[in-house]
């Protein structure tokens, strides 16, 4: 199956977020603290280097992999979703200490709360889908 | 090299590995972004029924969840093959914050055992924090367009506005829970 690379490419940033600490609660709230280096050094690190990618890929140096330009799909503009979802967002992710990714790592280091935080969080997104229609 | 492995890794290794595993999903075609996954799972439990916004081509997702499949693995391989231990090298001032709001034995593992303890779970108030938090993350996410992987990092460095509005917007929500209703909560 040749999906099946996308399941070895999630174990190696389950790896990688769980390895840098990325999944620690008490990482999250240093950063949001100001105390720490660490969370602004790896998300500044990653987006550096990914600015040196989308230019490889605007200028169709680097190709994919069956040798096609690399097109990045731009996010939908709406100033209030960004800024209002984007603030919610932040609320839960402090208090949780976990984005969605390392939600996901922390189901497989077997936390059991994580499993409540997992529903909440498809409860919002399926509330979000429901209410989009309505909200600005 | 398996010490190497096992010890914590530092930001200069996490984050340029995260860097190549956004140009990899990028390589074969696809792109970085976790949450909206959170909208698959929907549709998956049913909701494409209940709204037309869930009704989401699955087999072009596979990938996806696939992806999401392996965070899972590499979270379960990293805690119980690649540690050395789980102790966090927290700032000594945070460790005493924290002390003083209550959270006994801060950096000691990877989660406070003040909100994730089954413990706290079985009481009304943490699964209402646990719960609480879960919908801020699934709704804020959604409505944004994205979590810190699809918004912070990929939309970061494709300098797009959006991103920077949204990325804006986790730390004016991230910095109102840490320093006002965190220690409103404990």
């Amino acid at each position: 199956m040749k999906n099946l690379k996308f399941l070895v490419f999630g174990v190696l940033f389950g790896i990688i977020l769980s390895k840098t600490e990325v999944v620690s609660w008490y990482r999250i709230y240093e950063m949001f603290k100001f105390q720490s280096f660490h969370m602004y050094g790896i998300i500044g690190s990653a987006v550096a280097i990914g600015i040196v990618l989308m230019q490889l890929f605007k200028k169709e140096i680097v190709k994919d992999f069956w040798g096609n330009k690399i097109r990045v799909q731009n996010k939908e503009s709406n100033f209030v979703k960004n800024l209002v979802g984007g603030t919610i967002f932040g609320l839960g992710w402090a208090l949780a200490g976990a984005c969605p990714g390392p939600i996901f790592v922390l189901l497989g280091h077997g936390s059991l709360a994580i499993v409540v935080i997992l529903f909440g969080a498809i409860l919002g997104a399926f509330i979000q889908g429901i209410l989009r229609n309505k909200l600005p | 090299m398996i010490d190497f492995i096992t010890q914590p890794w530092p930001w200069f290794v996490g984050g340029p590995l995260i860097a190549f595993v956004l140009f990899i999903l990028f390589y074969f075609g696809k792109f970085f972004g976790v949450s909206s996954n959170l909208d698959h799972l929907c549709s998956i439990a049913g909701a494409d029924k209940i709204s037309d916004y869930f009704k989401i081509d699955l087999k072009t997702k596979s990938w996806s969840l696939l992806f999401v499949a392996g965070i899972i693995i590499g979270g379960f391989i990293a805690h119980f093959y690649l540690s050395d231990g789980n102790a966090i090298n927290l700032n000594p001032t945070t460790v005493n914050e924290l002390t003083q709001l209550g959270f006994a034995d801060a950096g000691k593992s990877y989660l406070p055992s003040e909100i994730f303890s089954i413990d706290k779970l079985l009481t009304l108030k943490g699964f209402v924090i646990l719960l609480g938090a879960g919908v801020l993350i699934g709704f804020g996410t959604r409505y944004a367009g994205g979590c810190t992987s699809g918004h912070a990092i990929t939309g970061l460095s494709n300098l797009e506005l959006p991103s920077l509005i949204a990325t804006i917007g986790f730390f004016i929500g991230g910095l109102i829970m840490t320093w006002f209703l965190i220690p409103l909560l404990f």
